[in-house]
């Protein structure tokens, strides 16, 4: 605890001073995380579930099956970094893993083109790629190759091509997808091939596909083919990227304009165009205003102003902080405790169910290690 | 599976590709370190049904520490966990101080040191916080799925 030092519990003002990271021409201040206990004296700041049961909220701004925006407010960096680097890396997903290439004539290398597939996003039955699929082990040194390879842990595509002249075209036709069959080949051309038990579970619209059919793999010419076959397996994205279940994952603070002086007139209007459209509006100085002494606004009533609309949007430029007229008369920040997250799945799971999984899995982590600490063998 | 392949020798090429790791200043307690990353995890068994198998011991108290004062060994484990268990050990108030490393990019390990005052010891503080991140992990799913819901009530 604090030793007692007769010190006032903090103002509001003081409150949102240490909340802010400031942000100036050329350096940030106050960017280190404070609320840890003896930090201050008289506050506690010790971990209270109750407390942050309080102060924690999430706003959403947009929830798509594949796109979510939303707000964690009232975390500290760390948390919302696990949860982030959870969902790039953490949570498992199902990708093409093993290529045999039967046979390819076409110009791009079979490594390449390997890659190229494995970097394919697919779907398919959440129920199945949850509950029924698992994990694939690789043999060991004395097992047979496919030791291990069962329905639950592999599912097998085909991928067979072989671009041929098309006798109907148009003499005058220059364009190859007319002149040619099969000449370019899609993501749709994939087909999947249920093994045992997988019917049941990916069927219909539940069949394993690629999240955008129109990906292109590879272009042909008349005489070259391409037969290949394919195995998927689960994975982790810290193994490979392509096993990452989200698009992208990221979070940026809230942005935070103080104008701390009038901005007025033409002033106004270059002070809105120092930001993204939208961040800053333009609003007529009431009489109200005019009328108050001391506001800065005496006599400009009916004058354009600057107001800050939605400080959201702001990208944090700094571009205002060039110009010597708005010196002085805006302060720029963030909110420290403010994380605007950004998640775009890659289409296996949904956007906020992504965000559930990584809370999920930041818990079990801790699961499994608080029992292996208890029963840790003490040796010093 | 596919018959072309069948017969082809597999992974005796990949075998003779394991580089030799140089050795540890610390003796190895998982049977796994070096292993094929895709071994990775007991609890994910082939079948999904089974319930999780016993999982392998991940952490170690490391030589030299004492009952108030004591560095661990996290294996398989990195900044997601280091940097959230250091601030949730942080802030409880009998630990004096504590911090996280990651000695080397290419060993999959995580190291903790924790100094607590005479109030408690190093590992009950590690037990609190990560009991203290498992009951932050309730919360935040709790009031996400609150807000979600609501989101999308407003929505319809």
């Amino acid at each position: 605890m604090a030793p007692s030092s007769g010190r006032r519990a903090p103002s509001a003002a003081e409150l949102e001073e240490r909340n802010t990271v400031g942000i100036r021409k050329e350096i940030v201040t106050n960017t280190v995380s404070d609320d840890y206990p003896d930090n201050y004296a008289n506050e506690e700041h010790a971990w209270d579930k109750e407390d942050f049961r309080r102060t924690f909220k999430v706003q959403f701004h947009q929830n798509d099956q594949f796109e979510a925006q939303f707000s964690l407010i009232g975390v500290d960096a760390s948390i919302a970094n696990a949860f982030r680097r959870i969902m790039i890396a953490d949570i498992p997903s199902l990708a093409i893993e093993t290529v045999f290439v039967n046979n390819n004539t076409s110009v791009i290398q079979d490594e390449v083109l390997a890659h190229r597939l494995g970097l394919i996003p697919f779907t398919g039955g959440k129920k199945g790629l949850r509950d029924f699929m698992g994990f694939w082990r690789k043999p060991g040194p004395e097992e047979d190759a496919y030791a291990t390879t069962f329905d639950t842990n592999t599912v097998s595509l085909k991928l067979a091509a072989k671009c041929t002249r098309n006798k109907d075209a148009p003499r005058d036709s220059r364009d190859p997808k007319v002149l040619y069959d099969n000449a370019h080949i899609y993501a749709r051309d994939i087909v999947f091939e249920p093994l045992g038990g997988q019917a049941k579970w990916f069927s219909g619209e539940d069949t394993i596909r690629p999240v955008n059919p129109d990906i292109l793999i590879v272009k042909m010419r008349p005489g070259q083919e391409i037969d290949i076959e394919m195995h998927m397996h689960k994975g982790y994205g810290w193994d490979h990227a392509k096993y990452s279940p989200v698009a992208t994952a990221s979070y940026r603070l809230m942005p935070k304009i103080t104008i701390l002086q009038p901005i007025l007139g033409a002033d106004a209007e270059k002070f809105a165009n120092c930001f993204v459209p939208g961040v800053i509006g333009l609003e007529r100085v009431t009489r109200q205003e005019a009328k108050t002494k001391g506001s800065g606004y005496e006599g400009h009533e009916g004058e354009l102003k600057a107001v800050v609309k939605d400080a959201m949007r702001d990208t944090v430029s700094r571009e205002v902080l060039r110009h010597p007229e708005f010196e002085g008369k805006v302060k720029l920040g963030r909110r420290k405790d403010h994380f605007i997250f950004s998640i775009e799945s890659a289409g296996q799971w949904d956007s906020d169910e992504l965000f559930m999984e990584s809370v999920k899995t930041l818990k079990k982590k801790c699961g499994i290690l608080r029992p292996q600490v208890t029963n840790m063998v003490q040796t010093f | 599976m596919p018959s072309a392949t069948k017969t082809r020798d597999s992974s005796a090429e990949d075998a003779n590709m394991e580089d030799i790791t140089p050795p540890s200043a610390q003796p190895v307690v998982d049977s796994q370190e070096g292993g094929d990353p895709m071994e990775e995890d007991g609890e994910d068994n082939e079948l999904g049904e089974e319930e999780e198998e016993e999982e392998p011991q991940r952490v170690r108290i490391l030589p030299g520490s004492t009952s108030t004062a004591a560095s661990f060994e996290f294996l398989k484990e990195g900044h997601t966990l280091g940097n959230a268990l250091r601030y949730i050990i942080m802030k409880n108030p009998d630990v004096e101080f504590c911090a996280y490393a990651i000695p080397h990019p290419s060993e999959d390990k995580m190291n903790l040191r924790i100094q607590t005052y005479d109030t408690t010891t190093a590992t009950a503080a590690l037990e609190k916080g990560l009991q203290d991140l498992e009951d932050l992990c309730d919360v935040v799913s709790e009031e996400f799925w609150t807000q979600r819901e609501n989101f999308m009530a407003a929505k319809h």
